[in-house]
């Protein structure tokens, strides 16, 4: 039990650890962070103060543990381009970020897996044809087209939803939140639903496909044989089966709303971190790029421990160990 | 058993045609009508793409043949359009129908080149992994485990991005293609490996392959030789479901602005163009292009889904 | 029949409609069963019993279905019931048991849960009062400590005690009949006598009818009231089982019978039905076993006989179409030539040379935990000792015959002594080279191509991508392709030694039947010019009629090119039928080794004598065999002192704690304190 926690906590540690390392050689040796905060007329004497300074002389392994060391304490560096604290540039657009992905995942994940659960139980209903080839749709078109034809048909055509931004904010403490006003609520119904389209099409077919694999094991025939209702086969054992792949996927797919999040915000000019991520990667603004490399990292360590953690509550061959006897 | 062995070539080939047409494959393909479709606009998409100098009706990036003063056409049966341009025009005066034809090229080919690449790096290291196992085995592994827990558009955004700001922000050209070819394909080269790795450990595990050593056969012959046309099958589904990604996911990385360069646009990059101009009416501009990957996409991803159900007999 | 049938099946017919048109899979079968009668199902894969098992639940795979005839249970019809109804009727009034225990259990439920959702679906009883039940259910099978292992997760189960749980599943609601699909293949020989004890102790308390499905006559005869053999979808003679194994009627039961390997007797070659069960899509018209049947005549090819009564059987079959003729049928001993003097155990003739070698041979497996899960759980290293310091020596023309239980480490020594494992301790010799490692083996080539194997599974075996002529020829040394005429004709001629033709060469695994592929695969062997075939398990997974075919080949092959075997196999019969020397493994040692005859009717170690008792034999109709208790145990902790101990009923101080030594006694190599002490009772033959 301890063990299995402790393996996958440590996993984690190292994956954050790998991922900081690929940060900080970015930092490091991606362009020149002097030129950065200097002037092109500053001498070479103010540079070589300014890099004994920064510690910029030192070794690699002393800069790096300087680098996590900051990390861990949120300090993240001086944007090259608004020259202000990548810390507090992410406080600022988190929030946005996390309410689009919030209400994306809910959808997502309300309407895929139950639609898969049915699509599987009922395979020849026309309902379940119909999800099935409209999933197929919707797993080939790309999000960003998506939300372009969102705009187009609501926005263009019928003017009924704002196209781009977040409408009006409501700031409570450090979170601003477009959750408690109208336009707000408006301008959140097109990103999240473009956001959510597609993990839902993924999910759904994905539940699917796991719950008909189950439905074809020895195991569920002989619940059949057996005469347990279809009630029991397909919920209290086929779906509780089908459970253990679906909370894997279900966790990458929440780590896929995050990073699909930026396409969303790029179409709808959402101020989130993933837009930042994007003007960042053209304005070659390297503090801002490692940071959300670390940020992104961490919420997928997160969500895969807790993806681990799931596993070992409704898998008993994991909680408890083989005690064969003759 | 009865029938007489095949003796000449010419044989040989019409019974393997015979073979082809009455394989199962064949008929779970001609028995869907919908895969059919796909099939044949995926066709008409790769032949469209390999002869588009010929099969378009314009050249759109011949400075000669473009005229301002054509720009903003609508398309041709809506009025104000003409007849030369079927789609209508862009802000530059090319031709929609003929900017397509050539972003389709771009596309497949940015696409088949990213597969082809992913499919080479997975397939070698999932044979390597899966036979040879141990310590090598365990690396590879881990390395996959960790990448395949980021979405592929994350992967493949990020390497671009690293790539992109090592470069310099200058980076133009042919350079910007390899850059999108290397980034696509190392973020989707890990299906390739798991998948592959999984069936040799299964294959690996059959006796033809200790019947090989029996007989004397070194591990590279029983690698290449045994190995690798069993695990072709699964190789080819996953390929075909890539390609589709990978169209997509290049059209995405073009629509951000860190995909091709804007001198060859593809699908994603005129989308992206037209994007700006969806407001001001002209919604051709970035629909069509739209509906052309969508078609594209679709084909593709319907095609891969019957082969992966044709080639898993489990699923029928 | 004073008394109704508890079940009747009329006219049957399953249908499978696939792209090729319609496959017509069980095709008008007429069967009952009366109430508490065990009614055994008997024939080769691809007979359709499993399919008759499943029709009668309403339980077909898709697309298969019923197309016609009528089931009758309890004189109400069934087949054509909606499915809550028939529902209502499985598990309650008709119960299932299926083949493999391991996949049978929900491994996320506890059996407890798994036994009370049974009973809450088919009886008025309270949730406490179903755990009740559950429990005497449990202690009914023969599961220790049912109290405690309710709460447990099948993964935490052995596989016999799973397929204890799995009866208790299929008895929860006390049926009138029970569906017992193929229930003890997956089983090893001993555990396989406990489960079929088991199952028909508790189904004559219960007062249950069984339907039990198998391809093993030696269960069906110790088991069964009756007896149904199919072929190819029809019931081609049902009978008394007395009847059916000592006078059977029907060609193809006596074909089957005869091909059947007997401890009891002494053949050289097996009764050998040629060819193989005709695929669904080329069922022949008329009797679906005339290409086969040495007694065919014109109306056999055209007509379709029907069920008729033949003294007190009935048989689908012209050569009893008028009651007053019975024919002459000498199928048996005019095909097996009974010579008990040409027999492979006074096979050999003068004492030969030793060929080959093992001394202490031992096989370790490394299957430890990653180093960091050790750390923190606390473990040590993880070895399974497959092999254990093994003695083996084989001379020139000798079969040596290799049986045990399952993870005995048996198909371990085919490898390492073939050099697909490197050994982690002892000498192998061939015929004075040494061949103890892999080094040495590269450096005596010549020596190892002597050495070739024959494997278990013809479908694993060959590459299905690969054309058999390539397969063939893939063990053919260098030295050989350069001569004239080259490897053409050379495959052509072991196509033609294997009894196959040089045209087969062109066509892929998947075109032939799984005799056939043994065939290809022992030409592969063939093609290394080999003196020493190591044969592991070479017909565990073939029917009983192509095994004879293979086991005649061998003989055969044997004789012509003066090949030495060693044959492993699970199977007591057929090692016995063909071995001139027996060695008996347990837990990577051979604990007894004999020439056969002395073995078998001689056997000193309680291990063999446990095994030999535990064989299901068909000549012994109605009789139980003796149950051994206990399973094999686990080869990473083997016990301490002699590893037989736990099961042992002559184990003493001694054999817990010192590892008996190999020594002579009587012409065997035995290895047991018991024996060696002297305190063993002579062996009483059962």
């Amino acid at each position: 039990m301890i063990s299995y926690i402790l393996a996958r906590v440590l996993q984690s540690f190292v994956v954050m650890l790998c991922v900081a390392a690929i940060s900080f050689s970015l930092f490091t040796y991606v362009g020149d962070p002097i030129a950065n905060l200097v002037g092109i007329q500053s001498s070479d004497e103010k540079r070589e103060e300014l890099r004994e300074s920064l510690g910029l002389n030192d070794a690699v392994p002393v800069q790096f543990a300087r680098f996590v060391g900051r990390a861990v304490r949120m300090e993240f560096g001086i944007s090259y381009q608004q020259k202000r604290s990548v810390a507090s540039i992410i406080a600022e657009r988190l929030p946005a970020t996390l309410e689009l992905s919030i209400l994306s995942a809910l959808i997502a994940l309300g309407i895929g897996i139950p639609a898969g659960i049915y699509t599987a139980l009922r395979r020849e209903s026309w309902f379940s044809h119909f999800f099935l080839s409209a999933s197929l749709v919707g797993v080939s078109l790309p999000t960003f087209l998506i939300g372009i034809l969102l705009i187009f048909t609501f926005s263009v055509h019928f003017h009924l939803l704002p196209s781009f931004g977040r409408g009006e904010v409501v700031q409570l403490g450090f979170w601003s939140t477009g959750l408690l006003t109208a336009s707000g609520l408006k301008a959140l119904i097109m990103p999240a639903i473009t956001l959510a389209l597609f993990q839902m099409t993924l999910i759904m077919r994905l539940v699917r496909s796991e719950m008909l694999e189950v439905l074809r094991t020895d195991y569920i025939k002989f619940a059949r044989a057996r005469g347990l209702s279809n009630r029991t086969v397909h919920f209290g054992y086929a779906l509780m089966n089908t459970l253990v792949p679906v909370i894997t996927i279900t966790g990458l797919q929440l780590g896929s709303i995050i990073a699909f999040a930026i396409i969303t915000e790029t179409v709808f000019q959402w101020p989130g971190v993933g837009l930042m991520f994007i003007q960042a990667i053209s304005e070659v603004d390297i503090p801002v790029m490692s940071t959300y490399l670390l940020l992104i990292a961490s919420f997928f360590v997160i969500i895969n421990l807790t993806v681990d953690l799931l596993y070992y509550f409704v898998d008993p061959r994991l909680r408890v160990g083989r005690d064969v006897r003759a | 058993m009865s029938q007489s062995p095949p003796t000449t070539d010419s044989f040989f080939a019409a019974d393997l045609a015979r073979r082809a047409w009455n394989s199962d494959l064949s008929y779970s393909f001609r028995r869907s009508k919908v895969t059919v479709v796909a099939g044949i606009i995926t066709l008409i998409y790769l032949l469209s793409a390999l002869f588009a100098p010929w099969v378009a009706p314009h050249d759109p990036y011949d400075l000669v043949n473009v005229n301002i003063l054509d720009s903003f056409l609508p398309p041709a049966w809506i009025e104000g359009g003409d007849s030369r341009f079927l789609l209508g025009t862009d802000n530059a005066g090319r031709d929609v129908l003929s900017t397509i034809i050539h972003g389709s090229r771009i596309s497949l080919g940015v696409g088949f080149a990213s597969v082809f690449l992913a499919a080479s790096m997975g397939v070698t290291l999932g044979l390597i992994s899966g036979f040879v196992g141990g310590r090598l085995d365990a690396v590879i592994m881990r390395i996959a485990e960790v990448q395949l827990s980021f979405p592929d558009i994350l992967i493949a955004l990020l390497i671009d991005g690293v790539i992109r700001s090592i470069l310099g922000p200058g980076a133009h050209g042919n350079i910007a293609f390899v850059v999108v070819i290397a980034a696509i394909s190392l973020a989707y080269w890990v299906q390739f490996a798991r998948t592959v790795r999984a069936t040799t450990m299964v294959e690996k595990s059959k006796d033809y392959v200790q019947a090989a050593r029996v007989a004397g056969k070194g591990t590279a012959y029983i690698m290449f030789r045994h190995l690798l046309p069993n695990v072709m099958g699964p190789v080819l589904v996953i390929a075909t479901i890539s390609l589709a990604l990978a169209i997509v996911t290049e059209a995405t990385l073009s629509f951000l602005g860190v995909g091709v360069p804007p001198t060859q646009p593809s699908l994603g990059t005129l989308i992206r163009v037209g994007n700006d101009f969806l407001f001001s009416g002209e919604w051709w501009i970035t629909l069509f292009p739209g509906v052309a990957l969508a078609i594209m996409g679709l084909s593709v991803n319907l095609l891969g889904d019957w082969l992966r159900d044709a080639l898993n007999p489990k699923l029928r | 029949m004073s008394k109704p049938p508890l079940l009747e099946i009329k006219n049957l017919r399953v249908e499978f409609p696939t792209r090729h048109g319609t496959l017509v899979a069980i095709d008008d079968l007429s069967l009952h069963i009366a109430p508490g009668e065990v009614l055994g199902v008997v024939g080769e894969s691809g007979a359709g019993k499993s399919m008759t098992g499943a029709a009668i639940i309403g339980l077909l795979e898709p697309p298969g279905r019923i197309a016609g005839g009528e089931i009758i249970f309890d004189g109400q019809r069934i087949d054509n019931l909606p499915d809550e109804k028939i529902r209502q009727i499985r598990g309650r009034h008709i119960g299932a048991i299926f083949q493999d225990p391991l996949t049978s259990l929900n491994p996320l439920h506890t059996v407890g849960r798994q036994i009370t959702d049974t009973i809450a679906a088919h009886l008025p009883l309270t949730a406490r009062q179903a755990r009740t039940r559950a429990l005497d259910l449990l202690g009914e099978v023969g599961i220790p400590a049912a109290s405690e292992r309710i709460d447990h997760y099948p993964h935490q189960f052995s596989g016999g005690m799973r397929q204890r749980v799995v009866i208790a599943l299929a008895l929860c609601a006390d049926p009138k009949l029970i569906i017992a699909d193929e229930p003890t293949t997956a089983l090893d020989v001993s555990i396989q006598a406990q489960i079929i004890v088991l199952l028909k102790r508790l189904c004559s308390q219960h007062g249950s009818a069984i339907m039990l499905i198998t391809h093993d006559m030696g269960v069906i005869a110790e088991t069964a009231d009756r007896v149904a053999v199919m072929y190819a979808g029809r019931v081609g003679e049902v009978g008394p089982v007395s009847e059916i194994i000592h006078n059977a009627r029907l060609p193809y039961t006596i074909g089957l019978m005869g091909s059947i390997p007997s401890i009891g007797e002494e053949v050289d070659r097996l009764v050998q039905i040629d060819g193989s069960m005709p695929r669904l899509n080329e069922t022949p018209p008329g009797c679906r076993y005339h290409p086969r049947c040495p007694k065919v005549f014109d109306r056999c090819k055209t007509e379709r006989p029907e069920l008729i009564p033949a003294g007190p059987s009935r048989v689908a079959c012209w050569l009893y179409e008028d009651p007053t003729e019975v024919p002459a049928l000498d199928l048996v001993h005019s095909a097996a030539a009974r010579k008990a003097g040409d027999s492979p155990h006074s096979r050999g003739g003068a004492p030969a040379a030793t060929l080959i070698e093992a001394k202490g041979l031992k096989q370790y497996f490394d299957v430890s935990p990653p180093l960091l899960t050790r750390i923190l759980e606390r473990t040590g290293r993880r070895i399974v000792q497959a092999v254990d310091g093994l003695d083996i020596s084989i001379k020139r023309g000798e079969t040596f015959g290799l049986v045990g239980e399952s993870g005995c480490g048996k198909s371990t020594v085919a490898r390492t002594i073939v050099g697909l494992f490197n050994a982690t301790a002892g000498t192998i010799s061939y015929n004075g080279a040494s061949l103890s490692t892999r080094e040495e083996r590269a450096r005596n080539l010549s020596v190892q191509h002597k050495i070739q194997m024959i494997f278990q599974d013809p479908q694993a075996s060959l590459n299905p991508r690969w054309r058999v002529f390539d397969i063939v020829a893939e063990s053919i040394p260098k030295s050989r392709r350069s001569l004239a005429g080259g490897v053409k004709e050379r495959v052509g001629e072991l196509l033609r030694q294997v009894g196959m033709s040089p045209l087969d060469g062109d066509k892929f695994p998947h075109e032939f039947s799984g005799g056939q592929r043994q065939r290809i695969s022992i030409a592969r062997a063939l093609g290394g010019e080999p003196e020493f075939l190591v044969c592991d398990e070479p017909t565990s997974a073939l029917d009983v009629s192509v095994q004879a075919q293979i086991l005649n080949l061998m003989v055969e092959l044997q004789r012509t090119l003066g090949l030495t075997y060693l044959f492993i196999s699970h199977d007591l019969a057929v090692v016995h039928h063909i071995s001139t020397k027996v060695g008996v493994m347990y837990l990577g040692r051979i604990v007894e080794w004999s020439a056969t005859q002395q073995l078998f009717t001689r056997p000193l170690h309680p291990y063999t004598r446990m095994l030999l008792d535990a064989v299901p034999d068909i000549s012994k109709t109605g009789t139980m065999r003796s149950q051994v208790e206990g399973e094999v145990p686990s080869p990473i902790d083997p016990p301490a002192g002699c590893s037989f101990h736990p099961r042992c009923p002559f184990a003493q101080d001694r054999c817990r704690a010192e590892v008996p030594e190999s020594i002579m006694a009587e012409g065997t190599a035995i290895a047991c304190h018991a024996v060696q002490e002297g305190r063993l009772p002579a062996w009483r033959a059962p």
